[in-house]
């Protein structure tokens, strides 16, 4: 045998017990995360459940949230939390397109940091502050200046009028989703951003090469290039509408019912857990905000689930 | 000033460390509970250390919090605003005492009706609140209004949107004056409002939406409202006069009261006295009785005590009203008990 070999056997053991101990401490670091997800899971049920045994499943179609009667269900804050997630993505998915799309391909050279910049620091503000500006600024100017004028417009159209019947207050389910809409248009357009970025230049140049319009390239190399990006950057966005607490306990209303008008207060699965946590009598009361917890857990994991689904999907029919 | 704080702590630190050797020296005590006191205590607290170099600090967290909190013995004291009764108090071994009053007010927002000149009675104002009455100009109103020029505009009713002492003493009145209203929307911390209503979170909260929404009635402290200049509403009180909230007005409803009860809380809402506040309450504190820890038992009747002796006008000032003084006597027997 040489000897060589045997001197380094002695650093190539050192180094195996090195990789290993990397291995086992990122495996635990890793594993944390399930334990958590886990755990908090469990937890939940837990203290959910002489609410869902009390109520069964028909808490999650019910439509009472009565604390004196203890009569307990979650239909209007599921309700509240879709609605307004639903309004906040069909503003902020074009316009985060628009500032992503103006920030890789037309912008000029000087003004990308700086704008760059402001839309990363626009993300960055807490959101109680977005929650008393769209209480004290936003509200009353909305149900000054734009409310009428919408009723106006859409009051006197069946079906459509009912969407902005009511009182013109200001705060509500609306008011909630536009604020909300400001809240993820930075995270969907830095994502966008991001991954029209990685699309190869070459693809792009050729496109242009043949003649294409600047649409063209974007809508027929960019946006297929990066399908997945984007989808992954619009899920964090709707992720965070459906959680996001303060600054729609400000501006929702927190009413606790359905009206069908989008000018009427609501409540949010999140705002009702703001609202009423910190007085709930022990009981019914808590065990139905930890239900509720547990509905808003179910809803994010089912998004995340689908998004998933498709991502894979449009992978699979891509070819890559 | 770094180091001086610096060696402040380190000598309260020691100061912690060392008073179950030395048990006649104060601790820092500690306080939680309700929010609607959080104010005066604090201010109380800032004057005490001042005079006496003690120390102690509340933690505003909600009624129901500072019971579970001094149940659980986190705490040195409990506050609340919603007083337990006298089984519970026997049950847990504890003491509780009443420091400090306050009113809660109907305020509006409608055009045209300066501060005052609106008159309710309990009734009515149960019927408002209850949903309903749907319009201003509604003949139940206006039939206590003579000469005033009610608009032809929609009531929305603002109220809490969090659990809430101001909202259980609302809630109670109004359902002392309707069974309508304890049927529809019950009495509590978190009740089940009318469908105009709108929740904001919080005293401030449902002050910026009176002042926000055009027909807008909501209940607001008597602190909150007077900061934020807020139109009241007369009430009609158990005498017959219609009373527009001041700080004088709650104290009178406490004249008439028996805090000789067990708990010391004698119902303050609705009382007979000409000139009282009808939607009038006391805040509480509550102890243990026979404590583990002398010295910290202590330090919560000697706060206490000085804060009712000297932080009546602090108290005044901040919108809060003292307890009478006959009241205060009471208190201080009452605590002369807790070991």
């Amino acid at each position: 045998m040489p000897e060589s070999i045997d001197l380094h056997a002695g650093r190539v053991a050192v180094f195996r017990r090195q990789d290993r101990l990397f291995h086992g401490v990122t495996q635990f670091f890793a594993l944390t995360v399930l334990l958590t997800l886990v755990g908090i899971l469990a937890s939940l049920s837990i203290e959910a459940y002489p609410s869902l045994s009390a109520f069964g499943a028909s808490f999650v179609w019910s439509n009472v949230w009565n604390v004196p009667d203890e009569q307990f269900g979650a239909m209007m804050s599921i309700y509240g939390t879709l609605v307004t997630s639903i309004i906040a993505l069909l503003i902020a998915v074009p316009v985060s397109f628009g500032i992503a799309l103006f920030l890789t391909e037309t912008c000029p050279i000087w003004l990308r940091r700086p704008l760059g910049t402001a839309v990363e620091l626009l993300a960055g503000i807490p959101s109680i502050v977005y929650g008393i500006w769209g209480l004290f600024v936003f509200a009353p100017i909305f149900a000054e200046h734009v409310q009428p004028h919408l009723q106006a417009v859409f009051g006197g159209i069946p079906g459509l009028g009912g969407l902005f019947a009511g009182a013109p207050m200001g705060i509500g389910i609306l008011t909630a989703g536009l604020v909300l809409s400001l809240m993820v248009i930075p995270f969907i357009a830095s994502v966008m951003r991001d991954v029209f970025e990685t699309t190869p230049p070459v693809l792009k140049e050729s496109a242009y090469g043949v003649g294409c319009t600047q649409w063209e390239v974007v809508t027929r190399i960019v946006l297929p290039y990066t399908r997945v990006g984007v989808s992954v950057g619009i899920i964090l966005g709707l992720c965070r509408a459906l959680g996001e607490t303060m600054a729609v306990t400000f501006v929702i209303g927190n009413a606790n019912r359905i009206t069908g008008s989008l000018f009427s207060p609501g409540t949010s699965i999140a705002s009702t857990l703001a609202n009423e946590f910190g007085e709930a009598s022990p009981g019914l009361h808590l065990s139905s905000l930890f239900a509720l917890g547990l509905v808003l857990f179910l809803i994010t994991f089912l998004v995340l689930a689908a998004s998933n689904w498709l991502i894979a999907r449009g992978r699979a029919k891509a070819g890559h | 000033m770094r180091q001086a704080q610096f060696l402040n702590t380190v000598v309260a630190l020691f100061a912690v460390g060392a008073y179950g050797a030395h048990s006649a020296q104060a601790a820092d005590i500690t306080g939680a509970g309700a929010t609607f006191p959080y104010a005066i205590y604090t201010k109380w607290a800032e004057g005490y250390k001042v005079a006496t170099g003690n120390h102690v600090n509340y933690q505003g967290i909600g009624s129901s919090g500072g019971v579970k909190q001094i149940k659980a013995k986190t705490v040195d004291f409990g506050g609340t605003d919603a007083p337990l009764k006298a089984a519970d108090l026997d049950a847990a071994g504890l003491v509780q005492v009443p420091t400090v009053m306050g009113g809660v007010t109907i305020v509006t927002n409608v055009t045209g009706i300066e501060s005052g000149k609106l008159k309710l009675d309990g009734a009515t104002a149960a019927d408002i609140f209850r949903g309903a009455l749907k319009k201003w100009n509604d003949p139940a109103i206006a039939k206590l209004n003579p000469g005033v020029k009610l608009p032809d505009l929609p009531i929305t009713v603002a109220h809490r949107s969090d659990g809430s002492g101001t909202t259980f003493v609302f809630s109670h009145y109004l359902a002392k004056q309707s069974m309508a209203f304890m049927r529809d929307v019950g009495a509590g911390n978190t009740v089940n409002w009318p469908v105009n209503g709108v929740g904001g979170k919080g005293n401030p909260g449902v002050a910026a939406n009176v002042q926000k929404i055009a027909g807008a009635i909501g209940y607001v402290d008597i602190a909150d409202a007077m900061n934020n200049k807020m139109n009241f509403v007369a009430l009609k009180n158990k005498a017959g006069n219609y009373i527009v909230p001041n700080q004088d007005a709650v104290a009178d409803a406490a004249v008439g009261a028996d805090f000789k009860v067990k708990g010391m809380a004698p119902d303050l809402l609705d009382q007979t006295h000409k000139n009282a506040w009808p939607i009038t309450s006391a805040t509480y504190m509550l102890v243990y009785k026979k404590g583990a820890d002398a010295s910290r038992q202590k330090g919560v009747v000697d706060f206490f005590t000085w804060s009712l002796k000297n932080g009546q006008k602090m108290a005044k000032d901040l919108g809060f009203v003292p307890l009478p003084a006959n009241v205060v006597k009471m208190v201080e027997a009452e605590m002369k008990n807790i070991k």
